[in-house]
């Protein structure tokens, strides 16, 4: 019978099924970090269990962590304890760790893609809802709590339901200006911030497969946001490019068995889907949120949706979430003054995003009174950037390069967002609170970012290009 | 894990949609490494302002309303796979939400930690927050084993699902780990045939 890619995967992971309870899915690689693992492994202390299979479990120090000065202590105590216990806790279980100084450290979902851990055809846990991102490279990637960490590092398996599955299939070509970025806030906008719960959305058509594998990490890190387990593209030779030669890959003859197997990873062609939905790529403008969820967006040129417009029940919320916004309805945002620009996250914070950025701001400089964080996603980026020279591009233009870490798309470290202050950010989050208390968070792509920190407002940054030609 | 079998308490209303996590207990209380104490977080830059006064129309502030029951609008509990969300939900001394529509993790991480997600219509919902507002004390129950939930002053009820196993765990107080590493040898085995 004909298959669907989930599918695939999943029969192939499956210890146990049997009817009337969830299956026993096997996990190949769980990730880990500060945030979500200490009770987990607190848990196993308390049922004197081991970590099942500790080689396939990979830490990191990433939310907490200073994005200055990062080879001094962490100031901040609550942080400190808690980057300290991850590293007390992977020593005596046995987890490698990329912490604090360490060349691989970084995001989470970052790090497991640049290293190569994250392979085509695996099932990848993580403590963290953004773990969709993995998907890009046809894996089954999700989001656990607490408690399902602790069962992974028991029994590196998880129970699960099997989810239904959706296509979503963007056709066309983009224009200029709109990234993968604009896509994902794209189709957020249309199927709203709820609109996937209880799927696995595969993504397909010929703007996703003309993307490049970092472009596809970010399309599929936001498929939480429409409440999707996860998302995945069906790898293909980018895929299989991308990860040739990367510290953890394959190498040699495994490398072409690898390959071959990887191959076989696609849905097939009559295979059913509980939902399919499909967008034309030329719709879409780059994009932006007004609101306090991500299914909140608009492209840039038009104006906030009326409330009356809302439904009747949903109407309250909708206000309440402009009022906090400090937003009016029916009005444009267009030439918004703005106070922080945020260039980093899971989303877009790796080397493509920076280059782009770079290539951008060469030769201009950042508004008056705007702040610009730039935090890249890992060490490694980090360095690359700085080989390739745009650290200086970036300081000429008053943009500040940090060290890696979630930063200030959670701001549980030092980077928050000032009550009441707009920020412009390529994170995956505009909630109450999100960035700093009573901050605002307008998300946006990389190049719609760099474009209002240049001008200190919203802009439309085809216009700006469209200066270059 | 905490059993669960039958609960009748008034509710406490929280009627907005799409609450999510960063809301349920905002990032920056996340740095604990234990379970407990996030109650006094919960909602919290709902309940409280800036010098952590609360704040008097916040409905947790209101001791008018008591009860077990958290009754939110649809799409509760969007946002990140944080457990803590339903830790500080429980750690306030709630044993049951109500919402008609729950994020996907977030109901997972309820059900692993015998916090009971109630899914109910759009109607019933509205219901429940109309009888709520003509007495903070009208009760409800909610019947694990019968799967029902009931407004005990008009006798309201309607059926829920729940997923046969985990309504199993509930009752009987047992989580997956223990399912799991009961099946042990299953797993050694697979790992064989990979
Ligand atoms: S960058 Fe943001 S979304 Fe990504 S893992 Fe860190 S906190 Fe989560």
């Amino acid at each position: 019978m004909s298959k669907t890619l989930v599918e695939k995967i999943w029969n192939a992971h499956v210890v146990k099924s049997e009817a009337g309870f969830p299956d026993i899915l096997y996990i190949d690689t769980h990730f880990i970090h500060e945030v979500t693992s200490p009770q987990a492994f607190d848990g196993l202390r308390k049922r004197g269990l081991p970590v099942f299979r500790p080689k396939q479990t990979i830490a990191t120090a990433d939310h907490n962590v200073p994005t200055l000065n990062q080879h001094l202590p962490i100031k901040e105590e609550l942080s400190r304890y808690q980057v300290d216990m991850l590293t007390k806790n992977c020593a005596e279980f046995g987890v490698e760790l990329y912490g604090l100084g360490h060349p691989f450290q970084g995001i989470v979902h970052v790090i497991g893609p640049e290293l190569g851990i994250t392979q085509p055809g695996a099932t990848i846990v993580c403590g963290d809802s953004h773990t969709s991102t993995h998907g890009a490279f046809g894996s089954i990637a999700f989001g656990i709590g607490t408690s399902q960490v602790e069962q992974v590092m028991a029994t590196q398996c998880l129970l699960q339901q099997k989810p239904k599955t959706m296509k979503i299939e963007v056709n066309g070509e983009t224009g200029i200006g709109v990234s993968a970025k604009d896509i994902i806030l794209y189709i957020i906008s249309q199927i709203s911030a709820a609109g996937g719960t209880g799927y696995f959305i595969e993504y397909a058509g010929s703007a996703i497969t003309s993307l490049s594998m970092e472009a596809r990490m970010t399309i599929c890190n936001m498929s939480i946001e429409m409440g999707a387990r996860g998302g995945l593209i069906a790898p293909d030779e980018t895929t299989f490019e991308y990860l040739k030669g990367k510290e953890f890959s394959p190498k040699g003859e495994e490398w072409d068995k690898a390959v071959a197997k990887w191959k076989t990873l696609y849905s097939d062609a009559d295979a059913h889907f509980d939902k399919v939905l499909t967008f034309n790529a030329a719709d879409i403008e780059p994009m932006i949120t007004y609101g306090t969820n991500p299914g909140m967006g608009m492209g840039i040129t038009q104006n906030v949706p009326a409330t009356n417009k809302q439904a009747v029940p949903e109407q309250l919320s909708y206000q309440k979430a402009l009022n906090y916004m400090g937003i009016a309805d029916n009005s444009p945002l267009l030439g918004k003054p703005i106070d922080y620009v945020f260039i980093g996250s899971c989303t877009n914070s790796r080397m493509e995003d920076l280059r782009e950025v770079a290539n951008f701001v060469e030769g201009k400089h950042k508004a008056d009174g705007v702040t610009v964080w730039i935090v890249p996603g890992s060490k490694q980026i980090e360095q690359q950037a700085i080989a390739e020279g745009l650290d200086k591009i970036f300081e000429a233009a008053g943009f500040q390069l940090r060290e890696p870490g979630c930063s200030a798309c959670l701001g549980m470290n030092e980077d928050k967002i000032p009550a009441g202050k707009y920020c412009v950010s390529t994170s995956n989050r505009n909630f109450e609170g999100r960035q700093g208390q009573n901050a605002r968070t307008l998300l946006a792509s990389p190049l719609t970012a760099a474009a209002a920190a240049v001008t200190g407002r919203v802009t439309d940054v085809r216009e700006l290009l469209a200066e270059h030609v | 894990m905490k059993k669960f079998e039958k609960l009748t308490s008034a509710i406490v209303p929280l009627n907005i949609e799409n609450i999510d996590t960063d809301q349920i207990i905002p990032a920056r209380f996340l740095k604990a490494t234990t379970r407990e104490g996030f109650g006094e977080n919960l909602f919290c830059d709902w309940r409280y302002d800036e010098n952590r006064n609360p704040k008097p129309d916040f409905v947790l502030n209101d001791k008018t309303y008591a009860g077990k029951i958290l009754v939110a609008g649809k799409n509760f509990g969007c946002g990140s796979s944080r457990e803590h969300a339903a830790w500080a939900i429980q750690d306030a001394g709630f044993d049951a939400v109500v919402s008609s529509f729950f994020a996907d993790i977030f109901k997972g991480n309820a059900l692993n930690n015998g916090l009971l997600p109630v899914q109910v219509s759009d109607d019933f919902l509205h219901q429940l927050f109309i009888e709520v507002a003509k007495n903070h004390e009208n009760e409800v129950e909610i019947d694990l084993e019968k799967q029902t939930i009931t407004i005990l002053s008009t006798g309201q009820q309607e059926t829920f699902e729940i997923n046969p196993y985990k309504k199993s765990c509930l009752i009987n107080g047992y989580d997956d780990i223990d399912f799991i590493l009961n099946q042990k040898q299953l797993v050694e085995e697979f790992e064989q045939t990979k």
